[in-house]
């Protein structure tokens, strides 16, 4: 990030992002920028025919390839193509013409001592994702490479390669195809960093890039972090690696942030540095410094040859795309009248019940009501069908239950009593609409009762309301419609 | 055709071979015992190979007589015997690249020239001696000890598949197969006297090649006579999904065209050849030119004005695939391992016994080329001169549908001669390495003797795709030179 111009697109986009809250520590502002790696959901490996599958006996799924013999060659995977341009489109990026570089580095994981990877021309640059609010994050590429095996060191401190007695190496994850999302160092809050980290899960998930478990590794986010007064040059950053949640995204450079914040006060140089986020301590820890780094040496890898999508693959692709999470949540929020980052909204499609609760209104149901059911009750979707749902929000809507009803038959439907019929179920706990006269007969009394308080409520003092309608609900046991009883209230107040 | 073979016995051309098999006039056996026994009188001397199969090569033998006796047809190479250059993987058969780092590894499967050439009927030899991972022009860099020529013990045979060169010249096998990454199957071919050839890059698999310079490196065959390489080519050619660079073609059509004669095609002389060519060589190439007018040919000048910085583009780029291909030879997985207290100090160790000198050199000189501060200006220069390159030879081959240049300076040196001065040995690459930089196809064909009546080879380059049209040629100035020895014993 260092010395970079700040990123400002076409459309003049972040001066916007400035009404956004702001994380500000002691004057400061971070400047954080995500490299997120997703292995993609492809059936073999980026450059060999052996299986793309996480969990199975070590050193299982190998061929000449991953394993780096001599005399092997890669052949690049068209689905892990396909997949990475399915992202990248998901992500409002151009999709190009690209090559692949050797990345060289000795490490006993990396078979052939160099990592396929695609360097100066990625197949996904320039694109953008917008989180739930509204605030934007430019991103930089979204490139193919291959991912190394895994190593496990046996004794010595802290698992670690130094000092430990011996190691052992699993090549089933090397040559797995990976992309690697690089955004713009926009992001400015933990929050923001979360709800990004958050937002492109659902986005790999949703166009079936990737799985996108954080907890099996199959997305691995880095972070770089620096801080400044706003508006002053970026500083010096340093990248976070070992981040292995969403929450510990935000806690990573929330403690970072301030550690730099620190050592900026102190008037101490900020070191730039690799940083290992360790989650027991909750801090950053030196892993290696830029001194130390490896010269990559990288150069156009002789081969693979240049991978040109070409306009009619890529419009496909794009004609392919599912509906996006933001997409989803215009649709639902415009449908049930609730904001889009509505806990409502997001979690229902996060959870991907939305298209539930859609046909829940499109069956003659209420989308409102059907998705604070479903908000509140996640095991609806999978067993009640959305007809019942729309006939139990219509009875809802129409008096027929009160609210506080309408959960009870919600759990019973869920529980299989009366086959899930909403009516049924109603008709047996003796959920009964009360008839207009029956209730207006109890609130006649209820005004009888407490004239102070029909003065006062009267008089417009609302909280002077409640003490009437809880003597209603009293009267009727709770099969009184709270918002019935307030209705004819404010009927005979005019 | 001519006979190539230095030593008393004539030897079977691959055509008639595979002719004779067959028919059922020949026997793959018999074919492949007089090999061996050839083997057995010289190659104490010569050294060709790292590991003769004479026991899978029997099997093999009767495997393919088997199925003539049946009825069946093995295949357009039956019952010839080919040698591997030992950079080329063989299942479950070492493979050593003459270098002590891959100890007694066994590759898990075959190359795709290795699968090709037994779909053919062809019987695998044995594996020939090389530079160590085909660094070198004489193939004295090889862990295992030199080959030495047939022609003349006391020399080299070029390299780096001098083993393959050897193998041919002294009736080992039939024909074998050699890789070309800067010279190494055309300035050996030159030196022993044998036809070699570098096919357009992609023309052939190089899957299973072990790779020395990954953009560079073509296999090829080495053979008695063009009529055998054009065979051997079109055996091992075609397009391979396994090889991401491997050209999406059917094999090469070559030998149908060989018999169209050098009339009215436009040869080219390089106005602005580099010199270092020595007068019995010049000599020679000169001779090639007027055989080629003699037939009909045009002779037309052209320039070539970036041939020159070939070698120096060749040196950066070389080695610098090269340092990325070798970092594998890390003692992790496969080949010998030197084992010490760290993995760093593991890795050093095991580099360090495993590679010869001239290994060491070129992964150091790849590493340089390629760091940080120092990539642009050589080897990304060095790219630019590729570019340059290719892009002269295209202006020439407008004028001209093949150019001539000798394939080595010289004929074969001693033993020893070169190698403590690498700088002398890489200027034996001078008018290879170009035509590895542009990707185009170029062999080398016998054109008589230069001093010491040893060898001497002429090359024929052509742009990419009209490895027919360089087959022509090299079958014109084979038929002058059958010409010229007739007459020679006639009179």
């Amino acid at each position: 990030m260092t010395g970079q111009p700040m990123y400002v697109n076409d459309d003049g986009y972040f001066p916007s992002n400035d009404e956004h809250e702001r994380w500000e520590h002691r004057g400061y502002e971070m400047v954080v920028g995500l490299e997120v790696h997703v292995e993609l959901a492809t059936q073999t490996k980026l450059f060999s025919a052996s299986p793309n599958r996480f969990g199975d006996e070590p050193n299982t799924n190998i061929d000449p390839v991953t394993l780096g013999l001599p005399g092997a060659l890669p052949v690049l995977n068209r689905q892990a193509v396909e997949l990475a341009m399915r992202l990248g489109l998901a992500l409002n990026c151009r999709v190009q013409k690209s090559t692949f570089a050797r990345k060289n580095y000795f490490y006993p994981d990396m078979p052939k001592a160099y990592q396929i990877s695609q360097y100066d021309e990625p197949i996904n640059a320039d694109g953008w994702l917008d989180l739930p609010d509204g605030f934007r994050v430019g991103i930089e590429r979204g490139h193919l490479e291959e991912d190394t095996g895994k190593s496990t060191h046996v004794g010595g401190p802290g698992g670690r390669i130094h000092g430990s007695d011996y190691s052992l190496i699993d090549f089933n994850r090397a040559g797995v195809p990976l992309v690697e999302i690089v955004s713009r160092p926009d992001i400015r809050h933990p929050e923001q960093a979360k709800a990004y980290v958050s937002e492109l899960r659902a986005i790999l998930v949703a166009v079936g890039a990737s799985d996108a478990k954080m907890e099996e590794g199959s997305m691995r986010v880095d972070a770089n972090v620096s801080v400044r007064k706003p508006g002053a040059d970026f500083n010096t950053r340093c990248e976070i690696k070992n981040v292995n949640s969403v929450r510990s995204v935000g806690r990573a450079i929330e403690y970072e942030a301030k550690r730099q914040i620190a050592l900026h006060e102190a008037g101490e140089p900020v070191v730039q540095q690799t940083r290992h986020w360790d989650e027991n301590d909750g801090k950053t820890h030196t892993l290696r410094s830029k001194e130390d780094a490896d010269d990559y040496r990288y150069f156009l890898e002789p081969d693979l040859v240049t991978v040109d999508p070409g306009p009619e693959w890529i419009e496909r692709v794009r004609a392919s795309l599912p509906p996006l999470p933001a997409a989803r949540r215009a649709t639902l929020a415009e449908a049930s009248g609730e904001p889009a980052n509505s806990d409502a909204v997001l979690l229902v499609v996060e959870r991907d019940q939305d298209e539930y609760v859609l046909r829940a209104g499109t069956q003659g149901g209420d989308v409102a009501l059907a998705l604070k059911h479903v908000k509140e009750a996640p095991d609806l979707s999978t067993v009640v069908p959305a007809s019942s749902l729309a006939t139990l929000t219509s009875m809802e809507l129409s008096g027929a239950v009160t609210a506080t009803q309408a959960k009870t038959v919600v759990e019973a439907m869920i529980a299989g009593d009366h086959e899930r019929d909403p009516e049924a179920i109603a008709a047996a706990l003796g959920f009964e609409a009360m008839d207009t006269s029956e209730l207006e007969s109890m609130v006649d009394a209820a005004i009888a009762d407490q004239p102070d308080a029909w003065e006062k409520f009267c008089a417009g003092e609302g909280k002077a309301m409640g003490a009437l309608v809880g003597a209603v609900m009293k009267a009727s046991k709770g099969q009184a419609d709270g918002k019935a009883v307030t209705a004819l209230l404010n009927q005979k107040k005019n | 055709m001519s006979d190539t073979t230095a030593g008393s016995e004539p030897a079977v051309q691959a055509t008639q071979i595979a002719e004779g098999v067959r028919h059922g006039t020949l026997r793959a056996v018999d074919v492949l015992d007089d090999h061996l026994a050839r083997i057995d009188a010289r190659e104490d001397e010569i050294h060709a190979f790292n590991l003769v199969l004479a026991h899978l090569a029997r099997e093999r033998a009767a495997e393919v007589d088997a199925i003539v006796a049946g009825g069946g047809d093995p295949g357009i190479l039956a019952g010839v015997p080919v040698a591997l250059k030992d950079n080329m993987c063989t299942r479950g058969i070492p493979t050593t690249c003459s270098s002590r780092i891959l100890g007694d590894w066994k590759p898990p499967y075959d190359a795709t020239v290795v699968t090709r050439l037994r779909e053919a009927g062809a019987v695998v030899i044995g594996k020939t001696n090389l530079d160590e991972f085909a660094m070198g022009s004489s193939t004295e860099n090889s862990a295992f000890g030199p080959t030495r020529n047939p022609h003349d013990t006391t020399r080299v045979p070029g390299g780096s598949s001098g083993g393959s060169a050897a193998a041919v010249a002294a009736g080992f096998a039939s024909v074998s197969l050699g890789s070309d990454t800067g010279g190494s199957i055309r300035q050996p071919a030159a030196l022993c006297g044998t036809v070699g050839v570098k096919p357009t890059y992609g023309a052939v698999s190089r899957l299973g090649l072990i790779a020395f310079g990954s953009s560079l490196d073509q296999i090829g065959p080495f053979a008695h006579s063009v009529d055998d390489a054009a065979l051997t080519l079109e055996a091992i050619s075609g397009h391979d999904p396994g090889d991401s660079t491997s050209i999406e073609r059917p094999p090469l059509d070559l030998r149908s065209k060989l018999q169209m004669g050098a009339a009215g095609l436009r040869v080219g002389r390089i106005t602005d050849l580099p010199t270092g060519a020595s007068p019995d060589v010049q000599a020679r190439l000169d001779e090639a030119f007027d055989a080629l007018a003699a037939a009909g040919a045009e002779i037309v000048d052209v320039a070539v004005p970036a041939f020159g910085y070939g070698l120096t583009a060749y040196y950066l780029i070389a080695p610098a695939e090269a340092s990325s291909n070798l970092a594998r030879f890390d003692g992790v997985r496969f080949g010998s391992r030197t084992s010490a207290p760290d993995t760093n100090q593991m890795y050093m160790a095991t580099r360090t016994d495993g590679f010869g000198a001239e290994v060491k050199r070129r992964i150091m000189l790849g590493t340089y080329a390629l760091s940080a501060g120092y990539q642009e200006a050589y080897y990304g220069r060095a790219q630019r001169v590729r570019r340059l390159i290719a892009d002269d030879f295209a202006s020439a081959y407008a004028k001209a549908d093949v150019l001539l240049t000798p394939a080595s300076p010289t004929v074969a040196f001693e033993i020893g001669d070169k190698s403590s001065d690498p700088l002398a040995m890489y200027l034996c690459d001078t008018y290879t390495i170009p035509s590895n930089l542009s990707g185009d196809p170029a062999m080398s064909v016998p054109f008589g003797s230069g001093d010491g009546g040893l060898p001497v080879g002429v090359q024929v380059l052509a742009p990419a795709l009209q490895d027919h049209t360089m087959f022509r040629v090299a079958a014109e100035l084979e038929r002058y030179m059958q010409d010229q020895q007739q007459q020679g014993s006639g009179s």
